[in-house]
């Protein structure tokens, strides 16, 4: 078998398990589903109010503003709830046993990557569904969101080699907060609540710089129907990637020096 | 072990909080987190719903003044759910196994517990409300209305801790009194933490966060800050927690009962 025929193997094998563990034992799944959806509910019922004040301009709804937020969160919230999956495979002995296993140790990353993706497409499917019950309105085309579930593919993978990179340094399910406290902070340090425009203060500042920024406004273009700031997502994307895959790496290199 | 069984109530339940205090103090993750945590949301929210103070009808022109009720209630959140899977440990590890086989009281049991509880409302209290005034909020209601404020934030926080520690008695593991935290934050999230009742649109979610007591618990704090003394706001913030305070100790009392007689 060849190098590639190896790597594929075990990504697909490991992507089956942790796909049939998420989908068989609802503790997993359940999490990464009610989570993004519990927000997207509380903010789209909560602060709707928020989309009258003076200057707040997008045309779809608060509903359809909110989804696009929610979907990014889900996506990298997903690619974290994988990385808590890695620790726990770490800390039960399972990923020792995988590493001892596997010909070709780089192919588990893309399993968990592969797993990762086909959960969060799930959730995806499942807060687009709450948002057409609802009332969200839908301004995007087809193709508008298809770019927006490529978007969020993107976000995951990048999150989930993060996530990877930490679980598979420090091997331990408290790891967990270190793998998400920063998420978390980058994703809310964007505009969350309301266009970039009516941010105020040092949030304002930084979220001028945060690539979650461009990767938000980029959602609510597609699902508008009027993308925006597509190229500068690509682009951070693409180098957010990289830079995630190389510390994915590192992280494995790591794991395997620890035996 | 034996000093403690045979000692009088206060000196037991001082043995117990001391213990319960120690043990949040020497893991910086159960003191730092639920802290930060709170802070960190408040700033990023004061920012990013700054807009809304814009509104007709915002009751105040600073979503900081606010929000500030907010860390108070998610560090009552944190509060119960540490208390709790510290007790949680306690019953799994075996703990509270050897405390049944003194002649120790229940009463001192949980009271000691809670007293670490209690010590986190404390400090996190004075330290929301420091942070809160050093940015710049105002506190409507002055100096005694900032000690009523930290006396809440304490009730409130002793009431969810009392919940806490009837799910860890009852459930025994730190796995359940951890599936309850998402309940809290829904709790939460569906209150008038974020909006006021009166702005919200969706008639549902208004519906829901005039029936949710967090609602209330929030508007007592946020009415000490804003508004100045609104005894109504004020009566029913106390009132509910401390009805939760004894509705959660007699079902923690009765709780610790069953899980004796079965050791």
């Amino acid at each position: 078998m060849s190098a590639l025929g190896r790597t594929r193997s075990v990504a697909l094998a490991v992507a089956w398990r942790g796909i049939h563990n998420a989908f068989t034992n609802p503790a997993f799944l359940l999490p990464s589903v009610l989570f993004p959806l519990f927000f997207f509910v509380a903010f789209a019922g909560g602060l709707s109010g928020v989309q009258n004040a003076p200057d707040f301009a997008f045309k779809s709804g608060y509903t359809s503003f909110q989804f696009a937020f929610v979907c990014v969160q889900a996506a990298a919230f997903g690619g974290v709830f994988t990385g808590f999956a890695i620790a726990a495979d770490f800390e039960f002995g399972f990923a020792r046993r995988l590493m001892l296993a596997a010909p070709n140790r780089g192919g588990i990353v893309i399993g968990y990557m592969i797993s990762a993706a086909v959960r969060a497409v799930f959730v995806l499917v499942v807060v687009f569904l709450a948002g057409l019950v609802s009332g969200m309105r839908i301004d995007g085309s087809l193709g508008d969101f298809a770019a927006l579930l490529v978007l969020a593919l993107a976000v995951s993978a990048v999150s989930t080699l993060w996530s990877a990179g930490i679980a598979m340094r420090l091997r331990t399910m408290q790891a967990g907060p270190v793998m998400q406290m920063p998420v978390f902070i980058l994703l809310f340090l964007a505009p969350v609540y309301v266009p970039l425009n009516l941010v105020a203060g040092w949030v304002h500042d930084i979220a001028r710089f945060n690539p979650a920024t461009a990767f938000l406004e980029a959602s609510r273009g597609f699902v508008s129907g009027e993308p925006t700031k597509v190229g500068i997502t690509a682009a951070c994307l693409a180098a957010m990637f990289v830079l995630a895959s190389l510390w994915a790496r590192g992280g494995l290199r790591s794991a395997e020096r620890a035996g | 072990m034996t000093a403690l069984a045979h000692s009088a109530l206060p000196t037991q339940v001082g043995l117990l909080a001391g213990r319960a205090v120690r043990r949040i103090v020497r893991q910086p993750a159960q003191l730092v987190f639920p802290i930060l945590f709170p802070l960190i949301l408040l700033a990023v929210n004061t920012s990013g719903l700054d807009a809304a103070t814009r509104l007709p009808g915002f009751p105040t022109a600073s979503y900081l003044d606010f929000a500030l009720a907010i860390p108070f209630m998610q560090g009552a959140l944190f509060a119960a759910l540490n208390g709790g899977q510290d007790l949680a440990r306690d019953i799994q590890g075996g703990f509270l196994d050897r405390l049944a086989m003194t002649p120790m009281s229940g009463a001192a049991l949980l009271a000691g517990q809670l007293g670490g509880a209690l010590f986190m409302g404390v400090v996190s209290a004075v330290l929301y409300l420091v942070v809160g005034v050093a940015f710049g909020a105002g506190i409507a209601s002055g100096v005694g209305g900032a000690l009523v404020l930290v006396a809440l934030a304490i009730a409130i926080s002793f009431a969810f801790a009392c919940f806490g520690t009837f799910v860890a008695l009852r459930a025994g593991t730190g796995e359940a009194v951890q599936g309850f935290f998402p309940l809290f934050f829904v709790l939460l999230f569906l209150s008038s933490a974020f909006f006021p009742r009166d702005l919200i649109e969706q008639d549902w979610f208004r519906v829901v966060a005039t029936y949710n007591p967090v609602s209330y618990m929030v508007e007592g704090i946020r009415s000490l800050v804003i508004t100045g003394w609104d005894w109504q706001a004020l009566v029913q913030a106390f009132g509910l927690s401390a009805l939760a305070i004894a509705a959660f100790l007699a079902l923690s009392a009765r709780a610790l009962r069953t899980r004796l007689v079965r050791t």
